[in-house]
């Protein structure tokens, strides 16, 4: 039965050199370190050490950077020298040199001063700058006021309605509306005062779009012309990249939180000769403008570096996310006063209406965004608009609203997250100087979590807050539909509590720095220093603070220092005294530029016995190790102003006074980290055989690695050439099924062709390995050992008891055998061109790919075109044709077979990632095959009905599909663990994941395009921390070879009032998370079980909100603002195809949708539930951003409802995969020759999937927006123009939710059944 | 006789016991990450049968020597047994499944389930016991 035909490929040669593949392996394998943590090597110098302190670099040290253009310099400058002028104490900052406070984020990140605009991120950053020097808009009526004026239109009464009187669809502007020029305003130059902090508050506004939530949508009607505008300065202009704003607004609110004396400054005027202070937005530039960064700064740095750089966009930014995050750091240089909770107040505390309207508060800006979650791809960067005025924001996301009434509930632009909300009495707590301060620290071993210190408390004061930071990507991931509160809170506001996770995501801006991940494994490998002094540092530590994770951050921030060439054995030798202060100089000294040795050789300022003095000073005054630490910390992190000679060692004999200060402004210890993670990659990297490590810190570096072992008090590392396993190369299987069935379908030339033009750009290095399997009612192998002239099949026939013919050659290295694998990739289609075989031993062909993959781990991709009938694993029909359209029950969600699940589980074990392609036109039992990807962290892709002529809409899909699933970054052998503040728990994960623990997942692979989601549960009272915090940590290994963590972090505050759970409910979240959940209930209980169960969950929101929160006696459908889009997405998940009773839904459709909203990340998900529809044929350029040169309009969103549509128009419906526009029969000639180019609406052809490329300002308008929309996307959607009276209009009407269906009642009928059943 | 039937269902009883005591240590080994879910569960699936069978001879040991008290005492536990088993989804890989036992709180129930057993067991060790007694006295 076993048998082995070799041949038919070719000559039958026996390959030689075997074990040339094993070679390769291991000589391309970097040393231990490296290979552990990132390049040991690889660290060249990146950065001119002048530039960490002090000293920026000179504008001339960038020879490469563009030219500034006047348009863009001001930004950068603008802001320098805001903080410089803050600080009048201080010593007087030569022009050229960073302000003290202002630059620590951002210095590191050396982006030359005009160096590449910024992309996409900058999109969101959309201001108003009013030219010159800020002047006060006149007159400008808060927002509320502002709306108020506007006619209140009875929304569903939209003009030029669907089929309604061609009405001109904007009204006129009114009369003292400034109509924006169309040419990108320039930003005023030099005059012009722009600060990045506002970024956002101006930009909400203007164009009259009222993005932020808070803001009384309501209000609007989305034909309502913005007249927003008409009362600011005529000369308002709206500028990108968010740099421009009157920076004097940016201050006023720290002006009143600024408790420690620094004037705040005027910023009225520009300070073009601050060249080399790279202003806050540097945060969001490092990114964008990496590329060409980093080749200036580190000429030294290894080519494959670099690239493994920009592959790992996001983790190797430590700092600022550009656009999101970018205000972070600036929150810490403009709080500096102040610190940044307690900037909050300051809006607070002044009535908002009294403040300029050009200056919003800024300062207060800051603090929403590190929470706020940017959509990564969408016109997110809007979501930042939302939460501006926070005061506003609470207000009006709790403001009752009646959903009956209420017709206009869509932001004009995609919603964003709310920015957990806190509450007045914690920002009045924030607002003291002396505020609380509390940190949050992560534990490592089995029991412990995170742990929240609160210090410093104030009597009367209970509360403070922390906001974690996201370390690497630049902006969080993370979103978290809600404010953790009690247990009996949420119980009484009846909403899930969970986070949605986006690990992995793709960061849109490549890289300069190396990353946290990496340096974490940095961290790891300095604490692994020789001297075993450490180890011994680590121990006394441990003792003495008694706070493992604090040390271990502590010592993580130490050690790396201490190990400097010079400093390190002497401190090193003298442990005792190392402990803190030593340290913290030693680092210090060693960042400032003057020449680190020297200082560490001589520790002038900084005599051993003082600093340790210090240190037990400080232990004993503060008692709370964590101070310690974050005294240390905190010295790092204010390196200008501390490290001046003579106030250093002053400020340390004054340790408590230096601490409390430091402390009061410096909250976010975080910050530090990521202050030091920064640093640290350029720090001569040491290499040593013998490794240790703390203990404590084991589990946060390196969760899961098989190569530590413990020895000990402390852990020992093993080094390369010992370890158990080196990283894992980048091995990719692809497992194609040849079966007659996927011949007819014709998908394989496709894939062929694809991974042809695809080979170069698979990710990976020089041990990238492939391998190629195909099937049918056998298994096909192919040797593509380096030497054969041809590749050579070995077909297996033996399903039965699947063995592998031949070890070591099945799977090759890319690099040396790549020209067979091409020659077998232009073979292949033909091969099997006339194949009879109509069965599929999947289940055997899976077995063999697993036996080949283990030794290694990998990706496998499987392409599978029909149920499979034969071996292991097959698969009976259980789709009843006739039930489709059941209302009643959906039978067969769940598996057949635990075959499929169980091969995951081993895949997984074994740190296989399985992708299913599923290409069948008939049923294939998708609900049993997704269990392969389900468990495995695997992608599920389906094409139903594919044929590579009958269907092309799908073949283009799968081409798509398969270029961006080819290219796309990959992460090897990955762990995520979650970690949360004690008190909660995760109940229940959701995503292709496997949890090994309690809160470790496995992810044998982890791809940028899947998200997660954890529903959480209080077990334990909150009430005695203040916050509550997330961490997910990700531990993989990049293509490259290189093990990484990326961590994201989120604080939220614990709150105590039931409104306030309302005022932080991220609705868009919470429609995830439900929807994940009753996916799992239909799967378990039955669709109509879920189906009611998400009824009901509006229903009680409905209720619970009703009885608790409301006072008013208001009959009607109200819920507060901040939920009012709720029973909208409810009733348009009730009409998915995975929730839909009554329309005939194919069941495959119907488990891939469901394993869509189980994997999909959560702005995608919106768009597949709620697509984004815009009117286009009136788009102006009112609000439009201004990106680089080009002019993105922004278009009102609108309902989804066919009452919004009319003839006359042409609308875009974004689907997030897809874009339909839809034409209207009777649309304007104009709209048609100018952006279509055709002369009218007969002549447009059916079937149309481009827009020409006219050079009219109107197309050139919508392919700016239409581009700006797919920016951020995984890969491009298809557009698809629809006419009227075409077929494919059904599409377009089916994803209008707001109207009735087969499906589902309209929402207005959906209301009134909520309605009716909240009476009950 | 009597007293052989009760001797039988200490000699099951204790064999219960004993499995009770082994599902909560390799559980509480999972809650604390000893072992990992997949280990854990493929070794308590082993044992869902051995405990099910154990639990219907007791019942039916009642039943047949006509201890209708005890018999209804054993009867429910044994019916859950089965039906628990006869529950299990297709797809998955039996009463424990490593892909859900950390979802929606099943350690926890799966937890205070083999809390609950254990107790109910030892209640039954010492009604055997009081019963093996009498019955050996009475002979």
């Amino acid at each position: 039965m076993r048998g082995v035909l070799s041949s038919t490929l070719g000559a039958c040669e026996k390959a030689s050199g075997a074990d040339d593949k094993q070679q390769l392996c291991t000589s391309v394998l970097p040393t231990d370190c490296a290979v552990r943590g990132g390049s040991t090597q690889s660290y060249p110098l990146m950065y001119h050490p002048a530039t960490y302190y002090g000293t920026p670099p000179p504008p001339h040290s960038y020879p490469s950077k563009p030219p500034l253009s006047s348009s863009q310099a001001p930004h950068y400058y603008h802001n320098s020298h805001v903080p410089a002028q803050s600080h009048p104490g201080a010593p007087a900052v030569p022009p050229g040199s960073a302000p003290p406070h202002a630059q620590y984020g951002q210095q590191l990140q050396h982006v030359p001063p005009g160096s590449a605009p910024p992309r996409a991120q900058y999109g969101q950053q959309l201001q108003h700058v009013p030219p010159g020097s800020a002047p006060p808009p006149p007159a400008a009526a808060p927002p509320h006021a502002q709306y108020g004026q506007q006619p209140q239109q009875n929304p569903y009464a939209a003009p030029g309605s669907y089929y309604g009187h061609p009405q001109p669809y904007s009204a006129p502007p009114p009369p003292q509306q400034q109509q924006y020029p169309l040419t990108p305003a320039p930003v005023t130059a030099v005059g012009s005062v722009s600060s990045q902090y506002g970024t956002h508050s101006h930009s909400g506004r203007p164009g009259g779009l009222p993005v932020q939530t808070g803001a009384p949508l309501h209000h609007y009607s989305p034909v309502c012309p913005p007249c927003g505008y008409g009362t600011a300065p005529g000369q308002q202009q709206t500028v990108l990249n968010g740099q421009a704003h009157g920076t004097a607004s940016t201050h006023g609110p720290y002006s009143a939180a600024d408790s420690s004396g620094h004037t705040p400054s005027s910023t009225g005027t520009p300070s073009p000769g601050h060249h080399s202070a790279p202003p806050s937005q540097y945060g969001a530039y490092e990114g964008t403008s990496g590329p060409s960064e980093p080749a200036q700064s580190s000429s030294s740095s290894e080519d494959e570096d670099l690239e493994e750089d920009d592959e790992e966009a996001g983790a190797t930014l430590p700092p600022p996310a550009p656009g999101t995050a970018s205000p972070v750091p600036n929150s810490y240089d403009s709080l500096e006063g102040g610190s940044y909770p307690d900037s909050e107040p300051a809006p607070h505390s002044q009535p908002y209406s009294g403040l300029p309207p050009a200056a919003p508060p800024h300062g207060y800006n800051l603090q929403p965004h590190r929470y706020v979650t940017a959509f990564p791809a969408c016109p997110s960067c809007l979501r930042l608009w939302g939460p501006q005025w926070v005061p506003e924001l609470e207000l009006e996301s709790l403001q009752p609203i009646n959903l009956l009434q209420e017709r206009c509930l869509l932001p004009p632009r995609p919603l964003g997250a709310p920015e957990p909300n806190l509450s007045p009495e914690l920002q009045k707590v924030n607002c003291s100087p002396e505020a609380a301060l509390c940190c949050t620290c992560l534990l490592h071993g089995a029991k412990a979590r995170v742990c929240v210190c609160v210090l410093g408390e104030r009597a009367g004061e209970r509360e403070s807050i922390i906001c974690g930071m996201d370390l690497k990507t630049k902006d969080f991931p993370l979103y978290s539909d809600q404010h953790p509160p009690n247990q009996a809170l949420l119980n009484k506001a009846r909403l899930p509590l969970g986070l949605l996770l986006h690990p992995f995501r793709d960061l849109q801006v490549p890289p300069h720095t190396h990353t946290p991940a990496g340096t974490s494994s940095h961290t790891c490998r300095y604490l692994l220093t020789p001297a075993g002094t450490s180890s011994h540092t680590c121990r006394y530590l441990l003792t003495h603070l008694q706070v493992p994770p604090h040390t271990c951050r502590y010592l993580l921030t130490h050690l790396q220092y201490l190990l400097t060439p010079a400093g390190t054995s002497s401190h090193l030798q003298v442990p005792p005294h190392t402990p803190a202060g030593t340290s913290s100089h030693t680092c210090r000294y060693l960042l400032t530029p003057a020449g680190t040795s020297s200082h560490l050789q001589v520790p002038p300022h900084t005599p051993a016995g003082t600093s340790s003095h210090t240190c037990r000073y400080l232990l004993t005054h503060l008692q709370v190790p964590p101070h310690t630490c974050r005294y240390l910390l905190t010295h790092l992190q204010v390196p200008p102003h501390l490290l001046r000679p003579a106030g250093t060692s002053s400020h340390l004999q004054v340790p408590p006074h230096t601490c409390r200060y430091l402390l009061t402004h410096l909250q976010v210890p975080l910050h530090t980290c990521r202050y030091l993670l920064t640093h640290l990659q350029q720090l001569p990297v040491i290499t040593s055989n013998t490794i240790v490590r703390c203990r404590s810190c084991r589990t946060y570096i390196n969760p899961s690695s098989p190569s530590w072992t413990s020895g000990g008090g402390s852990v020992t590392c093993a080094t390369g050439s010992t370890m158990l396993r080196p990283p894992q190369p980048a091995v990719y299987l692809f497992v194609l099924d040849v079966s007659h069935n996927a011949v007819e379908a014709g998908y394989l030339k496709y894939f062929c062709d694809c991974l042809l033009e695809n080979l170069d750009s698979l990710p990976g290095d020089a041990r990238t390995r492939v391998g190629f399997l195909t099937f049918d009612s056998t298994i096909h192998f192919y040797n593509l050992q380096d030497g054969l002239s041809q590749p050579h099949m070995l077909v297996v026939s033996d399903i039965d008891d699947v063995f592998i013919p031949s070890h070591d050659n099945l799977m090759v290295s890319l690099k040396e055998s790549k020209e067979l694998v091409k020659e077998l990739l232009t073979s292949l289609p033909s091969m099997f061109a006339h194949t009879r075989e109509t069965q599929s031993a999947l289940g055997p062909a899976l077995q063999a790919a697993y036996k080949l993959m283990s030794p290694t781990g990998g990706r496998v991709s499987v392409f599978q075109s029909q149920l499979p009938t034969l071996g292991a694993g097959q698969l009976q029909s259980r789709e009843d044709p006739n039930q489709r359209s059941s209302t009643k029950v959906v039978q067969h969600l769940g598996p057949a077979t635990d075959f499929y699940k169980k091969l995951a589980l081993d895949c997984s074990g074994q740190q296989i990632g399985v992708d299913l392609f599923l290409l069948s036109s008939q049923y294939s039992d998708l609900s049993s095959l997704a269990c392969m990807s389900k468990y495995s962290a695997g992608s599920i892709f389906y094409y139903p009905s594919f044929h590579h002529i009958h269907n092309p809409a799908q073949l283009e899909k799968f081409q798509r599909d398969l270029e961006r699933y080819l290219t796309r970054k990959i992460g090897f052998e990955a762990v995520m663990r979650i970690r949360c503040t004690k008190g909660l728990s995760i109940h229940t994960f959701h995503g292709n994941l496997f949890v090994r623990s309690t809160d470790l997942l496995s992810l044998a692979n982890v791809n940028p395009d899947s998200a997660f989601a954890v529903q959480m549960s209080i077990d334990d009272s909150l009430a005695d921390s203040s916050l509550a915090c997330f961490q997910a940590a990700l531990l993989y290994t990049s293509s490259k070879g290189k093990r990484r963590i990326r961590v994201h972090t989120l604080c939220l505050p614990v709150v105590t009032q039931l409104s306030d759970v309302y005022a932080g409910a991220d609705v868009q979240a919470v429609t995830c998370l439900l929807a994940n959940m009753a996916i799992d209930r239909s799967v378990s209980s039955g669709l109509s079980d879920a189906r009611d169960a998400l009824v009901n969950a509006v229903v009680d929101l409905v209720c619970a909100y009703r009885s608790s929160v409301s006072s008013l006696q208001q009959s009607g459908l109200v819920l507060p603002s901040s939920m009012r889009l709720f029973p909208l997405y409810i009733l348009a998940l009730l009409k998915q195809k995975a929730l839909r009773t009554g329309t005939s839904t194919r069941l495959d459709e119907r488990v891939f949708a469901m394993c869509q909203f189980k994997s999909e990340p959560l702005p995608q998900l919106l768009r597949l539930l709620h697509p984004d529809l815009y009117r286009l044929d009136s788009i102006s350029d009112q609000g439009a951003l201004h990106l680089n040169d080009t002019i993105v309009p922004q278009p009102q969103l609108l309902h989804l409802s066919a009452e919004r549509l009319s003839r006359d128009g042409a609308f875009l419906l974004d689907c997030g995969s897809v874009l339909y526009m839809w034409v209207g029969r009777s649309c304007s000639d104009m709209f048609l020759r100018d952006v279509l180019g055709v002369s009218d609406y007969a002549s447009l052809p059916p079937s149309m999937n481009h827009i020409p490329e006219l050079l009219t300002p109107l197309s050139e308008r919508i392919r700016a927006f239409l581009d700006w929309l797919q920016e951020n996307r995984s890969c491009s959607c298809p557009l698809h123009v629809i006419r009227d009276d075409s077929s494919a209009k059904n599409i377009f009407f089916q994803h209008l939710v707001e109207d009735s269906s087969d499906s589902g009642p309209s929402y207005h009928d959906f209301l009134q059944q909520i309605l009716q059943q909240a009476s009950k | 006789m009597e007293a052989a039937v009760f001797i039988l269902s200490l000699v099951d009883c204790c064999a219960l016991i004993f499995l009770a005591v082994y599902f909560i240590i390799t559980l509480s080994d999972l809650e604390c990450d000893y072992i990992n879910a997949r280990a854990c569960c493929s070794k308590l699936n082993k044992w869902v049968i051995p405990e099910m069978i154990g639990q219907c001879l007791s019942t039916m040991l009642m039943l047949v020597s006509l201890h209708w008290f005890i018999f209804l005492l054993n009867f429910p536990v044994a019916v859950w047994n089965i039906y628990r088993y006869v529950k299990v989804p297709m797809g998955n890989m039996g009463v424990f499944d490593p892909t859900e036992i950390h979802n929606r709180g099943q350690l926890k129930s799966h937890m205070k389930e083999a809390m609950i057993k254990l107790g109910y067991h030892l209640l039954c060790f010492f009604i055997y016991l009081y019963s093996m007694i009498l019955a050996l006295i009475n002979d």
